[in-house]
């Protein structure tokens, strides 16, 4: 019998420790698929965060660096300058990358340093308790905005690839989804896209992932998706917000 | 060998790409900008990498991530820049990550003064970050010293993997003395058994980490590293006696306050006072054997620091708090005299006998 | 045998360049020196001072407190470092700028209108290595030659020029008086 759907190579055979429909196996699976197809998981270095996914190391088949809160940019810079035959990926959530690490994600974008970064917005401090992340919605319930957040004294959500898009070393800035097969696809292909301007040496490519926080938001994985696709999605919209290759491909 | 004139921080820098580092990650302060200003010059041409980062958060991040891949690693600053850098170093610490830190240290706290000072002694030994560990601490006197002690700093790095910090100050980086350079280094260490460099599809995957969610597992990873500590402990610890045969008093000073000491115990002796100067050359571990071999006629202790008296401790503890020992410093970035110390010298043995 | 100097004026007098001269006269001499200067906002357009030591001897503080050999090129400097001067040290000021008197009368005291005398000669900025020049040929402490030497090896291939300038105001200043 023919296998037509398998576990990635670079998916490492263990279980995770991931609530059950979280979003981060997605993902994780996304970016294995497309180690697999460009062969270069033996070339690879991940950079994983601090939150849910600090614990990807042992997930990930590449060689990986665990990072301190927020400081994955700085520590992949370091690990991809004097190693710059090596494709280099961080893996952030959004308290990670959004708040506490800010000051390195805006630098390695404007410093254009030629590594991967995949951002998991889930809108949540996940691995703490479903705290306020820089991404929590306007009024959207989390346990240190318990009536809400109210943008008068907790502020607005930050928009990563818009903000991004703006700097001259960014190479890709895309939102992405999983709550769809569609979206689904469409991340996969982004993430490729990502990898493919690493080895091109085109500069900091980021993709936001809008994904789901069952546990925290008090939702089923169903209705997980649904909260993705209700509300994250028209604050977040999906799309494109910078892309070199395209650029220079329409200049033609 | 040829005896060239340079700046203590400029000298830093040519010593550690002498020795082998490949990438250097900064960000101004004074007084150790004239490191990073070498760096920027001279990196790319001897084939490593120089990067200004965002700030000395980034700088020790990028330090992380390049000793992680097996690379000899280096960042320096000044003290408010090395608080900074104090949770990326636990993280080396954690991670067993070699790496050379300098500390060219100016008054404090907060933002301070310029000056040169000895004050973030306590943080360099006693708690450069949150959690259980060491870190190796040197403490050059001259420009020439300072060369030396980075080849050693990088070797020990490696050695033991962790992170070593060079404790200078803002007179020592700023100083030009005379220095010879060794050749360069063309064979260093192999990391390949822990690096994460890819593994080419022949290995295992490589983890740098420093999280043990698992208490009992954690525990064993720090008796580990503690066991490589109490080696360190046994076989690195050094230090220069200085006319401490015979000696009544001995002052026990570090760096450049050890150089002002001596300009004052040299007086001392030439009219006839029993004075000798204990300068340890490793701060942690502190040199707790060879300041007994150096006080064994020893009456007093005079403990002179840039800082309201910090390795005093260390002084006590090591010798058990036997011998009275009396502290003087300066703070604030104020550089004592030979003069001043030669006073309370004197206060001390009454003179001469 | 150690000579402490003190070299101090406003920034972009070349104090700190003068320090260095002598500084690479005690290496290219083969002696045991230091350089210190003071750094900071001092540096950019204040005042700046430079401790120099040359020794025999290993240097122990390489922060001059007591010269044997003080060079004050404006009158703040003056103030601040001629109490400080060693009994019997050498002390040189350039008077187009000083007016301040000595009264010390335990020194010997250098007065040379060095600025002037630059202007003179056509070598504006150069009253440093006048003051230098009357300063070496007063204390002996390095010959013309080592002098040459050091500059050769202080002033880059590409500055070369500077060389013969600043050689020129040295003589000049060793034979003023």
């Amino acid at each position: 019998m023919a296998v037509v759907f398998d576990r990635p190579k670079s998916l490492l055979d263990v279980s995770t420790h991931f609530c059950p429909g979280c979003g981060h196996g997605i993902v994780h699976r996304l970016v294995c698929e497309v180690l697999d197809e460009m062969g270069v998981i033996g070339d690879t270095i991940g950079v994983v965060p601090v939150g849910c996914s600090v614990m990807s190391y042992n997930y990930f088949g590449c060689d990986v660096i665990e990072a301190p809160h927020g400081r994955a940019p700085a520590v992949a810079t370091g690990a991809k300058r004097v190693n710059p035959d090596k494709i280099v990926f961080t893996y952030q959530g959004d308290g990670d990358l959004a708040a506490i690490g800010t000051a390195e994600t805006v630098h390695v974008g404007t410093r254009g340093e030629n590594i991967v970064i995949i951002f998991i917005n889930n809108t949540t401090y996940g691995m703490t308790g479903g705290q306020m992340a820089p991404t929590t919605l306007p009024g959207q319930v989390t346990q240190t905005t318990p009536f809400g957040r109210n943008t008068d004294t907790a502020g607005f959500p930050i928009r990563i690839c818009e903000m991004l898009s703006t700097l001259s070393g960014v190479a890709l800035a895309q939102r992405v989804a999983i709550d769809s097969v569609p979206h689904i696809r469409e991340a996969k292909k982004a993430i490729r896209k990502a990898f493919d301007n690493q080895v091109a040496k085109r500069g900091l490519s980021i993709v936001e992932v809008l994904s789901t926080c069952p546990t925290n938001w008090g939702l089923s994985p169903d209705k997980s998706m649904d909260f993705v696709r209700k509300q994250m999605i028209p604050y977040y919209p999906l799309g494109i917000y910078k892309d070199k290759a395209a650029e220079e491909e329409a200049a033609k | 060998m040829e005896r060239s004139l340079m700046k203590g921080n400029e000298a830093l820098a040519e010593a550690a790409i002498r020795c082998g580092c490949k990438c250097f990650f900064g960000y101004p302060i004074t007084p150790q900008t004239e490191l990073s200003a070498y760096m920027a010059k001279r990196m790319e041409k001897s084939g490593g990498v120089f990067l200004q980062a965002e700030s000395e958060i980034a700088a020790i991040n990028m330090v992380l991530g390049a000793a992680s891949t097996g690379v000899r690693a280096m960042t320096s600053s000044s003290s408010p820049g090395v608080s900074l850098k104090a949770e990326g170093i636990s993280y080396m610490a954690g991670s067993d990550l070699p790496a050379v830190i300098i500390n060219v240290q100016r008054g404090g706290p907060g933002l301070g003064s310029i000056q040169p000072a000895q004050s973030d002694y306590f943080q360099a030994t006693k708690a450069m970050g949150h959690g259980d560990f060491h870190i190796i601490v040197y403490a050059p006197c001259s420009v020439q010293e300072m060369v030396d002690t980075v080849t050693l700093a990088f070797d020990k790095a490696d050695e033991y993997r962790t992170p070593v910090m060079i404790l200078a100050d803002g007179l020592l980086g700023q100083m030009m003395e005379p220095v010879t350079f060794p050749e360069p280094k063309t064979e260093l260490p192999d990391k390949s058994d822990w690096a994460a460099c890819g593994h080419k599809n022949k290995r295992e995957h490589h983890i740098i980490n420093s999280l043990f969610l698992d208490a009992p597992l954690l525990e064993a990873k720090v008796l580990e590293r503690f066991e490589r500590y109490k080696a360190i402990e046994e076989n690195e610890t050094d230090a220069e006696l200085y006319m401490c045969e015979g000696a009544e008093l001995v002052i026990t000073a570090y760096g450049a306050s050890a150089r002002v000491a001596k300009s004052a115990v040299t007086k001392a002796r030439s009219e006839g006072i029993k004075a000798g100067l204990f300068r340890p050359k490793t701060l942690w571990p502190f040199p707790v054997k060879e300041l007994a071999e150096a006080t064994k006629d020893a009456k007093h202790i005079l403990d002179v620091e840039m800082s309201m008296g910090q390795m005093i401790y260390d002084v006590k503890l090591a010798t058990e708090c036997r011998i009275p020992t009396t502290f003087f410093g300066r703070t604030g970035g104020v550089i004592p005299t030979p003069a001043e110390v030669y006073d309370e010298i004197k206060k001390l043995t009454g003179g001469a006998q | 045998m150690t000579t402490e100097i003190i070299l101090a004026g406003f920034g972009g007098q070349g104090i700190l360049f003068t320090g260095k001269i002598l500084a690479y006269c005690g290496l290219m001499a083969g002696k045991e020196l230091s350089w210190l200067p003071s750094y900071g906002p001092e540096m950019r357009g204040g005042t700046a001072n430079c401790s120099v030591c040359i020794s025999d001897e290993p240097i122990g503080s390489p922060l001059v407190a007591n010269p044997d050999i003080l060079i004050a090129m404006n009158g703040p400097s003056y103030n601040k470092f001629i109490d400080a001067v060693k009994p019997n040290g050498l002390v040189l000021v350039d008077s187009s700028i000083v007016e301040e008197e000595c009264k010390r009368e335990d020194i010997t005291y250098i007065s040379i209108p060095a600025t002037d005398i630059a202007a003179e000669n056509g070598m504006n900025g150069s009253a440093n290595m006048i003051l230098m020049g009357r300063m070496l040929a007063e204390s002996g402490l390095f010959n013309i030659d080592t002098v040459q030497k050091a500059m050769e090896k202080c002033i880059p291939p590409k500055r070369a020029n500077l060389i013969d300038v600043n050689m020129k105001a040295v003589k000049i200043g060793s034979e003023s008086k």
